[in-house]
C-alpha cells in the first residue's frame, strides 16, 4: 500500500500535512509520535473513516481493517462476542459458527468465549476479540492503532507477541501505531516519525533508531526511559 | 443493572403506577354507574358517611368520579405521550437522513423548541384547536416532542461517534445493519426510560390545561376537570378538592420516583454487598525503634474495605531525606491507594490501620487535629496523574499557589503572591507573573504539572507524593518532569514517593525500588539491580514484558499468564489458606506456595518475599 | 527545557480575545433575533391557523354577519395575507397589539399593567429557589459523598423527587387550603401587601426548589471526585474555603443553566399559580381569553410569554459565557 501526499484537515486546523509513506507488502511499519501528531487521524483516514485529500493506492480499500486502542469501546457492549467477531462474515450461519471458532483461536482465545458479552473479559481478551474481528474480512492491510496503551504491562507482551506472530502466519501488511517508541522498535521493520502533522523521518527500524536523522527523532530517542540510567 | 425496585422510592413508584393502572381498568366498570347518578337532594354536599368526598352541582358522589376519571387522565396522557415520543423520536433521527443543511436547521428549530415551556406550547396550540381533550393531547404531545427529539439526536450523535460503529462501517455492514443492530438498540434503552418520566410529565399538564378550564370539557372528566369544579368550593367544602388533588399528585409522584428509578438501575454500575467491618488496630509491639531520620515510616499499613476487600495489606516502608522510592504495580496492585492513605485521602467507606505511620518524627494519628492540618498541608506535597484535572479551573494559576501561604503560615496576600511567582520560577515556568494571572485552561499539560509541582513547594514540603504525575504525559515532556522532580528532590532535601505502573521510568528516576502486587510489597531493591539482579520472579518478568530500546526483536516478549487477582476477588480467598497472590502465575511455584512468605532480606538493602528467591 | 510556549505578547493576544468574545455575543445576539422574528411570525399565524372564522368563532353563531364583517375589517383580515403580516409586525413593534374583543382595551394596555406582577411573582420565585436548593444541595452532596449517611442519600432523594412530581396548582390549593382558609393567616388571594406574595411564591418555588436542590448535588458529588479537589484536601484547606471558593463556582455552570430553564418554566407555571390565587398577571388573562375566544389578547399575551422566554435564554447563555472561564468569552 502506498499513502500519496495525504492531507486531513478539520477546518483551518491541517492534522495531517502532505504524507507520503509506502507501506510494503508483508511489512510491519511502526508510526511514532506524540498526541497531537496526526498519527491516529491519518490511522482513520487510511481505514476510511474521514475524509481526505492526496491517495491510498495499490490496496483495496475494502481490504483495509482496524483495530482501536480501547477495546472496551470499540465493542458493543450489546452484542455477543461470536457475533461482534461474524459481523463482517458474509456467510450462511452454519458455515458461521466455525469460522468465528477458527478465528477465536487465531487469538489464541477458547470457542466458548463466542456466547458471552465484553464485560465478561479482561482487558486483554477484549483486544483479541477486536483483532478477530478484524482478521475475519481477511485484511490486506491491518491498521493498530495504540492497540496496548490501554492494557497493563504484563498483558501488553502477550498482545504484542500475537500481532507478530499473526502477521508470520497470514502475512498481511501492518500499519502500527503507537507514542511509545520501544515498543515501535519491537514490532516494526521500517519506522515512521510524525511531529505536528508532518512525516519528519521514516526507514528500516535499525536505521532509525541507531542513527536519527531529524532532531525531533533523536529528542524522542533521548526521552526514553530506560532502567537504572540515573 | 441494579434492579430498579431494590431501592424504596423505586418500590415506591412501580406499586403506585400498577395501582393507576389497576384503577384505570376498573374504575369505569366498578363506580361508572355511581359517578353518573344525578342527585337532586343531595347538591353541593361536603364529606357525609354516604359521600365521603361531598358532591357535585348534580348531587353526584365525588369519590366515584375520582376513581373513574383515572381512566380517562391516564389515556390521554398515554396519547400525548405516544404522540409527543413519535414525532420527537423521528425528528431526532431526521438530521441524520436530511442534506446536511436541511438537517442543520431540523436542529436548530428543536433546539429552540426546547427551550420553551411546555405550557405555553400547549396554550398555543389550544387557541388554534379550540378548548377541548383534543387540543390539549396535540398541545401536550407538542411539548413533548422536543425534549425527545433533542435526547434522540444526542444519543444518536454520541453512539455514531463510538468505536465499534467504526468498526462496522469498516466491514461493510449496511448502513441499514448498522441502524439497527448498533444504533437502536444502544439508544433504545435511555429513550424507552424516558417514556416514564414524559407520562409522569404529560400527565400533569393535561391534569393543568383541565384545571384552568382549557382541557377536557363537560360532560367528559379527568381529574383535572374535577379539581376545576371543586376548586371554586374549597372556601365552603375542602374536601371536594382533596380527592382530584391528592389521585393527581399521586399519579405523579409515582411515574416520577419509577422514572428515576429505572433511570438510575440503567446508569449505575453494581455496588458491591456493604457489611460494615471494623477492623482491631493492629498489634504495635514488636515494631522495633521509630527510624529517627526518616522522612516517611510507615509499619504494617492496611486499607480495608467493607465486606473484607482489602486492596493494601500490611505495607511497610520508610523513606530517608533526599531519597526517590519507586512504587510501582499494575493496575489493581494497591499503589495509588498507599498513597491515599499516607496522604489522609482515603475515601469512605476505606478504612486506614498501621502500627505506625509517622511523618517528620511525628506520627500523624497522634497529633491534635490543628497541628495535623498544618503538618500535612505545609509538609506534604501531592502530584496527580492528570494535570488537566489537578487545578481548579474556576480559579487562577496564582490564587491557588497563595492559597497553601495564607491559610497555613499567616502570610498575607502580597507575600503569599511574591512567594508564588518565586516557586513557578523555580519549576522553570517562563513569565510567572504573566501566567499567575492565568487559568489553568491556558496552560500546557506539562506546564500545569510544573504548577503542582510548584503549589507543594509553596509551604515546606519534607514529603512529595507524586501518584503516576508523568502517565498523561507526552514522553518528551515526561522526561522534564522528571528531571524536575529530581531536581527539587535534591535542592529541598525532600523525600519523594513516586508511584507508578511503569517500571522503566522508575528505573530512570528513582533510588530505590517497591514492587507490589495484589497489595502487598513483593519486593524492594537498589535502582541498580532493577535490570539485572531482581529476585521475584514477578518483578523478573515485569522488566522482561517492558520493551525497551535494547530489546532483542527476533524472540517473542516474555508475557505473564493469566492476571493479577482484583481486591474482591483475593477477599473470598482469604476464607482459604491464603498463600502467595502470585503462585498461580508463577512458573516457579512449588507445594511451599500454599503458605504465604514473608519480606525477607535478600543482601543488601534488598528485600523479597518469595519462597524461591 | 523546550516546551511549547504560547505567544507572549500581551497586546494582540488580549485584542484578540475581545473578539472572540465580540464574535460569541454577536453570534448568540444574531440567533436571538432570528428566533424573535420566527416569533413573531408564528404568533401571527397562530390566529390563521384557527380552522374557519375565528371572527365567527369568536363572536358566535348569533351575531349579525354585519358586525362580524365590521370586526374582519378592523383586525384587517380582508387584506392580502403578507400585507397583513406586514402591517402586524409594524403595530407589534410600535407596541400596538390590538384591542380586546371583550373589554375593547387596548391589548398593549393590558400587558403593561399585568405584566411586572407576573415577572415579580416568576422572579422572586427563582431567586428564592436558587438560594434554598444550591445550599442545600451542597449539604447534602458533601454528606452523602461516596455512599456515606445512606439513610440522607435515600432521604433526600426520595423527597426532592417526590416534591419535583407534584405540580405547582395543587402546592398552590395546598398552601391556600392550610395558611388561608384552616389557619387564616395569610391573604387566600389578591395582590395586596407584602404577606400576599409569601403563598403564591412558595407554590412556584418548591418544585424548581427540589430540582435544583438535585442538580446542585449531584454537580457538587462529581466535583468531589476530582483530582483538583483531592489535591485542595491534601493542601488541608479549611472546610469552608474548600466548598464555597473550590467546590461551588464549578457547579454553578450547570445550576445556573437548568436554573435559567426554570426560570422559563417558571413564566409558564406562574399562569397556573395566578389562576389559584387570583393573582392580577398575565396569566390569569390568557386563560380567561383563551376560553372566551379573545384572541388578540390570547395573541399579544403568548408573544409575550415567548419573547421573555427567549429574552431569558439569551442572558442566561451571556451569564454563562462570563462566569465560566474555559469558555472563550472570559478572558484576562
Amino acid at each position: 500500500m502506498i499513502i500519496k501526499n495525504l492531507t486531513v484537515r478539520f477546518g483551518a486546523f491541517t492534522a495531517v500535512d502532505d504524507v507520503t509513506l509506502e507501506i510494503p507488502s508483508g511489512a510491519i511499519v511502526g508510526l511514532v509520535g506524540e498526541s497531537g501528531s496526526g498519527k491516529s487521524t491519518l490511522a482513520r483516514a487510511v481505514a476510511g473513516l474521514v475524509p481526505y485529500t492526496g491517495a491510498v493506492e495499490g490496496c483495496d480499500q475494502r481490504r483495509v481493517q482496524m483495530v482501536f486502542q480501547d477495546p472496551q469501546a470499540s465493542l458493543d457492549p450489546r452484542m455477543t462476542v461470536g457475533a461482534s467477531v461474524a459481523e463482517g462474515l458474509r456467510l450462511p450461519r452454519a458455515a458461521r459458527q466455525a469460522e468465528v471458532e477458527r478465528l477465536l483461536s487465531l487469538v489464541s482465545l477458547p470457542a466458548a468465549l463466542a456466547g458471552r458479552y465484553p464485560r465478561e473479559l479482561s482487558g486483554g481478551q477484549r483486544q483479541r476479540v477486536a483483532i478477530a474481528r478484524a482478521l475475519c474480512a481477511r485484511p490486506e492491510v491491518l491498521v493498530a492503532d495504540e492497540i496496548t496503551s490501554a492494557l497493563d504491562v504484563s498483558v501488553q507482551g502477550a498482545v504484542l507477541n500475537l500481532v507478530r506472530s499473526l502477521r508470520e502466519e497470514l502475512g498481511f501488511s501492518m500499519l502500527f501505531i503507537s507514542h511509545n517508541l520501544a515498543v515501535v522498535r519491537y514490532v516494526s521493520d521500517v519506522v515512521a516519525v510524525m511531529h505536528r502533522g508532518r512525516l519528519v523521518e521514516m526507514g528500516p527500524t535499525e536505521d532509525v533508531v541507531g542513527t536519527p536523522k531529524d532532531g525531533y527523532t533523536r529528542s524522542l530517542i533521548d526521552a526514553v526511559p530506560r532502567l537504572g540510567r540515573s | 443493572m441494579r434492579h430498579p425496585l431494590r431501592t424504596s422510592a423505586g418500590l415506591a413508584g412501580a406499586v403506585l403506577v400498577a395501582l393507576m393502572v389497576i384503577l384505570a381498568i376498573i374504575g369505569p366498570p366498578i363506580w361508572g354507574a355511581t359517578a353518573e347518578r344525578i342527585d337532586s337532594a343531595a347538591i353541593l354536599q361536603g364529606a357525609s358517611a354516604a359521600h365521603p368526598l361531598g358532591t357535585d352541582n348534580l348531587g353526584r358522589d365525588i369519590l366515584a368520579r375520582v376513581l373513574v376519571a383515572g381512566r380517562l387522565s391516564l389515556t390521554l396522557a398515554l396519547l400525548a405521550t405516544l404522540i409527543g415520543a413519535g414525532a420527537g423520536t423521528v425528528l431526532g433521527a431526521l438530521p441524520s437522513v436530511l442534506p446536511r443543511r436541511l438537517g442543520r436547521l431540523v436542529t436548530g428549530t428543536v433546539n429552540a423548541l426546547v427551550a420553551f415551556p411546555g405550557l405555553l406550547l400547549s396554550m398555543f396550540i389550544a387557541v388554534v384547536t379550540g378548548l377541548g381533550a383534543r387540543g390539549a393531547v396535540l398541545g401536550i404531545g407538542a411539548a413533548i416532542a422536543p425534549g425527545f427529539a433533542r435526547l434522540t439526536q444526542t444519543l444518536a450523535a454520541s453512539v455514531a461517534k463510538a468505536d465499534y460503529v467504526a468498526a462496522a462501517r469498516m466491514l461493510r455492514v449496511p448502513r441499514r445493519r448498522v441502524m439497527t443492530r448498533h444504533i437502536l438498540p444502544n439508544i433504545a434503552e435511555p429513550l424507552i426510560l424516558n417514556l416514564t418520566q414524559a407520562l409522569g410529565g404529560a400527565l400533569l399538564a393535561l391534569a393543568g390545561m383541565s384545571f384552568l378550564g382549557l382541557g377536557v370539557q363537560p360532560p367528559s372528566f379527568d381529574w383535572g376537570r374535577l379539581l376545576f369544579d371543586g376548586f371554586s368550593r374549597i372556601y365552603a367544602t375542602p374536601a371536594v378538592a382533596l380527592g382530584p388533588a391528592v389521585a393527581v399528585a399521586l399519579a405523579g409522584i409515582g411515574f416520577n420516583l419509577l422514572g428515576d428509578a429505572l433511570a438510575n438501575a440503567a446508569s449505575r454500575k453494581p455496588t458491591p454487598a456493604r457489611k460494615a467491618r471494623l477492623r482491631a488496630a493492629p498489634d504495635t509491639t514488636g515494631l522495633g525503634e521509630p527510624a529517627p531520620e526518616a522522612v516517611l515510616e510507615v509499619r504494617d499499613l492496611t486499607v480495608a474495605f467493607p465486606g473484607g476487600v482489602t486492596p493494601v495489606r500490611g505495607l511497610s516502608l520508610t523513606i530517608a531525606p533526599g531519597e526517590i522510592i519507586g512504587l510501582v504495580g499494575e493496575s489493581g496492585s494497591g499503589k495509588s491507594l498507599t498513597a491515599s492513605a499516607i496522604g489522609g485521602l482515603v475515601p469512605y467507606p476505606g478504612e486506614v490501620s498501621a502500627g505506625r505511620l509517622r511523618l517528620c518524627g511525628a506520627d500523624v494519628r497522634e497529633l491534635p487535629e490543628a497541628e495535623r492540618r498544618k503538618l500535612l498541608g505545609t509538609s506534604l506535597a501531592m502530584v496527580f496523574q492528570d494535570p488537566m484535572a489537578s487545578l481548579n479551573p474556576a480559579l487562577k494559576v496564582g490564587g491557588q499557589l497563595a492559597e497553601v501561604a495564607t491559610v497555613h503560615q499567616g502570610a498575607s496576600r502580597a507575600e503569599a503572591r511574591g512567594r508564588a511567582l518565586d516557586r513557578l520560577g523555580h519549576v522553570h515556568i517562563p513569565e510567572p507573573a504573566r501566567r499567575a494571572r492565568q487559568h489553568p485552561h491556558e496552560l500546557s499539560g506539562g506546564m500545569r504539572q510544573r504548577v503542582v509541582i510548584a503549589m507543594g513547594l509553596m509551604g515546606s514540603p519534607r514529603l512529595i507524593i507524586a501518584d503516576e504525575p508523568t502517565t498523561a504525559l507526552d514522553v518528551t515532556v515526561q522526561r522534564q518532569i522528571l528531571r524536575l522532580l529530581r531536581e527539587v528532590t535534591d535542592e529541598t532535601g525532600a523525600a519523594t514517593l513516586f508511584i507508578s505502573h511503569d517500571i522503566a521510568v522508575v528505573g530512570e528516576l528513582c533510588d530505590r525500588v517497591v514492587v507490589m502486587y495484589a497489595g502487598r510489597v513483593v519486593e524492594e531493591l537498589p535502582v541498580e539491580e532493577l535490570a539485572s539482579g531482581a529476585a521475584h520472579p514477578y518483578t523478573r518478568a515485569l522488566v522482561a514484558s517492558l520493551p525497551d530500546m535494547e530489546t532483542d526483536r527476533s524472540r517473542p516478549l516474555a508475557s505473564i499468564p493469566g492476571r493479577q487477582p482484583s481486591p474482591a476477588e483475593l477477599a473470598e480467598a482469604d476464607g482459604t489458606a491464603g498463600g502467595c497472590a502470585f503462585a498461580a502465575r508463577c512458573e516457579l511455584a512449588t507445594a511451599r506456595c500454599a503458605q504465604r512468605p514473608p519480606l525477607v532480606d535478600h543482601g543488601k538493602a534488598h528485600r523479597v518475599a518469595c519462597w524461591e528467591a | 527545557m523546550a516546551e511549547p510556549t504560547r505567544p507572549p505578547a500581551a497586546g494582540p493576544r488580549r485584542a484578540l480575545a475581545g473578539r472572540v468574545r465580540g464574535g460569541l455575543v454577536l453570534r448568540r445576539v444574531v440567533r436571538f433575533a432570528i428566533s424573535l422574528a420566527v416569533l413573531l411570525v408564528a404568533s401571527f399565524g397562530m390566529i390563521h391557523l384557527i380552522p374557519g372564522d375565528p371572527v365567527r368563532a369568536s363572536l358566535g353563531p348569533a351575531a349579525p354577519v354585519e358586525l362580524v364583517e365590521a370586526r374582519r375589517e378592523a383586525l384587517g383580515l380582508d387584506q392580502p395575507i403578507l400585507s397583513q403580516l406586514v402591517s402586524y409586525v409594524r403595530h407589534v413593534l410600535g407596541g400596538d397589539f390590538g384591542t380586546s374583543f371583550l373589554s375593547g382595551e387596548p391589548v398593549g394596555d393590558i400587558i403593561a399593567a399585568r405584566l411586572p406582577n407576573t415577572v415579580a411573582l416568576a422572579l422572586s420565585a427563582t431567586v428564592v429557589a436558587l438560594l434554598a436548593a444550591v445550599p442545600l444541595g451542597m449539604w447534602a452532596a458533601i454528606r452523602t459523598e461516596n455512599g456515606r449517611n445512606r439513610g440522607t442519600e435515600v432521604t433526600f432523594t426520595s423527597a426532592t423527587g417526590a416534591a419535583v412530581a407534584v405540580p405547582e396548582f395543587l402546592y398552590s390549593i395546598a398552601l391556600v387550603t392550610v395558611f388561608a382558609i384552616g389557619l387564616g393567616w395569610l391573604p387566600p388571594a389578591g395582590k395586596a401587601g407584602p404577606e400576599s406574595y409569601l403563598l403564591p411564591i412558595a407554590a412556584l418555588a418548591i418544585a424548581p426548589m427540589a430540582m435544583i436542590a438535585r442538580i446542585s448535588r449531584v454537580e457538587t458529588l462529581r466535583e468531589l471526585g476530582t483530582d483538583y479537589i483531592r489535591l485542595a484536601r491534601a493542601k488541608r484547606l479549611p472546610t469552608a474555603r474548600l466548598y464555597l471558593r473550590h467546590v461551588l463556582p464549578n457547579t454553578l455552570t450547570a445550576t445556573l443553566t437548568v436554573g435559567g430553564l426554570l426560570l422559563t418554566g417558571l413564566i409558564a407555571g406562574s399562569v397556573l399559580v395566578e389562576y389559584v390565587f387570583a393573582w392580577p398577571g398575565l396569566g390569569l388573562r390568557v386563560v380567561e381569553s383563551i376560553t372566551q375566544k379573545d384572541y388578540p389578547v390570547a395573541q399579544g399575551v403568548i408573544l409575550v410569554y415567548g419573547a421573555i422566554v427567549l429574552v431569558v435564554n439569551l442572558l442566561v447563555d451571556l451569564l454563562l459565557g462570563l462566569l465560566d472561564p474555559t469558555s472563550a468569552l472570559k478572558e484576562t
